[in-house]
């Protein structure tokens, strides 16, 4: 039977099903991942063939990381966070002499939505079928803390070290919670939004005095060609 | 069990104290080693603090941060396309292939292609920096284990490839030519006859550097059985790369995903190693130039004719979402997580550089190993500093 459509069967089965596959692997993924948490995979989200976020509650961060190497995600890619909070100095091209223009500052967060400023994002990928997962968790606006991953997989101390000293974020059974590239006195977690790029305050971006139009363009939204 | 007699239990207990005693006189203190942030095996300014018993190593903790840049931060300040001239010096011997990852993630939000064209001479000049990387890793690690010439042919025939990447795109280091949409330009004329000869020259000097340095006795017994990396601990730890083939691991991102990339229009082969001590590393590396310039051959040989550069705004706003690309660099994984609020400049960007992550293994490979093994080990993990501190 299968010999006479030998020719065309393989090649319709992969033109039209390959990305039904991929997104069924991905919706799977948090299946799985619902299954092994429970009530703790608060949000996800799947952009087919793409990739998959799933948000966890920050007590559960610790158990999702067990969960994750006992689904197959052996591969720990990175761990860090991310400051939802817009920034006070724009792109930092404000003229000094000016008072600072009005900005919207409320805090829209990304995929998987979520309810604080700061969230932490991780990455894991499953080997056997090169598909990664990011797993973000909310962390407490006025007490920055969250489970360590290093007893789960010992590659996270580097990064949680990083994520200690950019964003503040303690990592609650880490044994060596130490600045990763600052000086042990450095005050302050430069890679929170409310914290200055002091390089563009000290000097003043000349960006702003040397605005001129592009030749022979009225309109910038078109390409010229 | 043989009945001890009376006798010969006190001969034994007598001896077991003159060891003690012999001990407690040879009985060094431990010692604190620090290497760099000066040291020529450090690729840059890595410190490292060793606690030395002897000549072992008790404890080992690189220090990082003498060439932090804060490259996280200001890409918040940078518009999208400016961004390239940063990412650029992440890894500084292989600049090209850092700009691909993060135009990738930028036109993955924006929903664009680069043509086809624009594919291919990517992935050209992506394998050439991959060659000019590696080549010049496997002279160093000569220099590294007290072998002086390799590094002069590593020089030699790395200028060829360095010598192409400035013919196509003007930039021998820094070449900043990726483009959102495409490439800043079309290849020069002649290009490709160039090409199709250095490729030549490369894998004579593959095979020059095999028979040389993997085929020397000395060099075997340096590296064979040294820093072994069992596979689940290299998968712990995010190993990626060489480091994590020469495990066991046959995973290549080039072959394992799908992206706008000439990879999977060409024939090659992801070499692994079953090893996984430094003369596996080391080896995975030198199949992989060979490998690249099989990769670079055909492509020269099929590229498709067109434009090289998609229709975009002038001025690129990147429409709100997130994005993760990683792209098979030739230190292993190179990321980035392109978080976009709709602005002319990124929201945040995570880079996640593969050297951070072969490096974070450290701690734990130094432990026990004997001083001349240190260099060993870091020269066959091969970092850029650049590319650990971002």
């Amino acid at each position: 039977m299968r010999a006479l459509n030998e020719g065309v069967f393989p090649l319709s089965a992969t033109d039209t099903e390959t990305p039904v596959a991929v997104d069924e692997a991905r919706n799977d993924i948090i299946a799985r991942f619902t299954t092994a948490l429970g009530d703790a995979v608060v949000d996800s989200l799947v952009k087919p063939g793409d990739d998959v976020w799933i948000r966890v509650r920050t007590d559960a961060w610790r158990a999702t990381g067990d969960a994750a190497r006992e689904l197959g995600f052996v591969y720990f890619d990175f761990l860090s966070a991310i400051d939802w909070m817009p920034s006070p100095f724009g792109r930092g091209e404000d003229d000094p002499t000016e008072p600072a223009p009005e900005r919207d500052m409320t805090v829209r967060q990304g995929y998987a939505g979520g309810k604080t400023r700061m969230q932490v994002l991780a990455r894991v990928v499953d080997p056997t079928t090169t598909i990664g997962v990011n797993l973000k968790a909310d962390v407490a606006n006025d007490s920055p803390v969250i489970e360590s991953w290093v007893t789960v997989f010992a590659g996270a101390n580097w990064h949680e070290r990083e994520a200690w000293e950019m964003f503040g974020i303690r990592f609650a059974g880490h044994p060596d919670l130490r600045n990763m590239y600052l000086p042990t006195d450095f005050e302050g977690h430069p890679l929170r939004k409310d914290f200055p790029l002091l390089a563009r305050i000290v000097k003043p971006w000349p960006g702003i005095v040397d605005v001129e139009p592009m030749p022979g363009g009225g309109s910038d939204d078109e390409a010229g060609e | 069990m043989t009945m001890l007699t009376d006798r010969q239990q006190l001969s034994y207990i007598a001896a077991q104290a003159a060891d003690a005693r012999v001990n407690l006189e040879l009985e060094t203190e431990g010692m604190t080693l620090n290497i760099g942030p000066q040291h020529p095996a450090t690729h840059g300014t890595l410190r490292i603090i060793a606690r030395l018993d002897g000549e072992q190593v008790v404890w080992a903790e690189p220090s990082c941060g003498y060439m932090h840049r804060g490259y996280e931060k200001l890409t918040e300040v940078r518009t999208f396309p400016q961004v390239t001239a940063l990412i650029n010096r992440i890894d500084w011997l292989g600049s090209f292939a850092n700009e691909v990852p993060f135009i990738l993630a930028a036109e993955k939000l924006m929903g664009i292609e680069a043509p086809a064209r624009a594919q291919h001479i990517r992935t050209i000049l992506f394998e050439l920096s991959r060659i000019a990387n590696v080549s010049l890793f496997l002279g160093d690690l000569g220099v590294q284990l007290g072998a002086i010439t390799p590094v002069f042919m590593a020089f030699r025939d790395r200028e060829y490839v360095l010598n192409l990447i400035e013919g196509a795109t003007g930039g021998r280091f820094h070449p900043n030519f990726d483009r959102i949409g495409g490439l800043k330009d079309d290849l020069p004329a002649g290009w490709i006859d160039e090409t199709r000869t250095v490729m030549k020259k490369l894998r004579n000097f593959c095979d020059e550097i095999e028979n040389l340095l993997f085929g020397n006795e000395i060099f075997q017994s340096r590296t064979r059985g040294i820093g072994v990396i069992p596979r689940d601990v290299a998968m712990q730890y995010g190993l990626s790369g060489a480091n994590l083939r020469a495990s066991g691991v046959d995973w290549d991102l080039r072959r394992d995903q799908s992206l706008p990339m000439a990879w999977n229009k060409v024939d090659w082969k992801v070499w692994t190693h079953n090893d996984g001590d430094s003369f596996a590393r080391c080896w995975v590396r030198l199949q992989e130039v060979r490998e690249s310039t099989k990769i670079v051959d055909q492509l020269i040989e099929t590229l498709p004719a067109g434009p090289v550069m998609t229709k975009v705004p002038r001025i690129i706003k990147v429409p709100e979402g997130e994005a993760w690309v990683a792209t098979e660099n030739p230190l292993g994984e190179m990321g980035y997580y392109v978080v976009s609020k709709g602005d002319l400049g990124p929201f945040r960007v995570k880079i996640r550089s593969a050297s951070f992550n072969n490096m974070s293994i450290t701690p734990w490979l130094l432990k026990g190993v004997y001083v001349p093994d240190i260099i060993t080990i870091l020269a066959s993990l091969y970092f850029i500093l650049g590319d650990i501190d971002r």
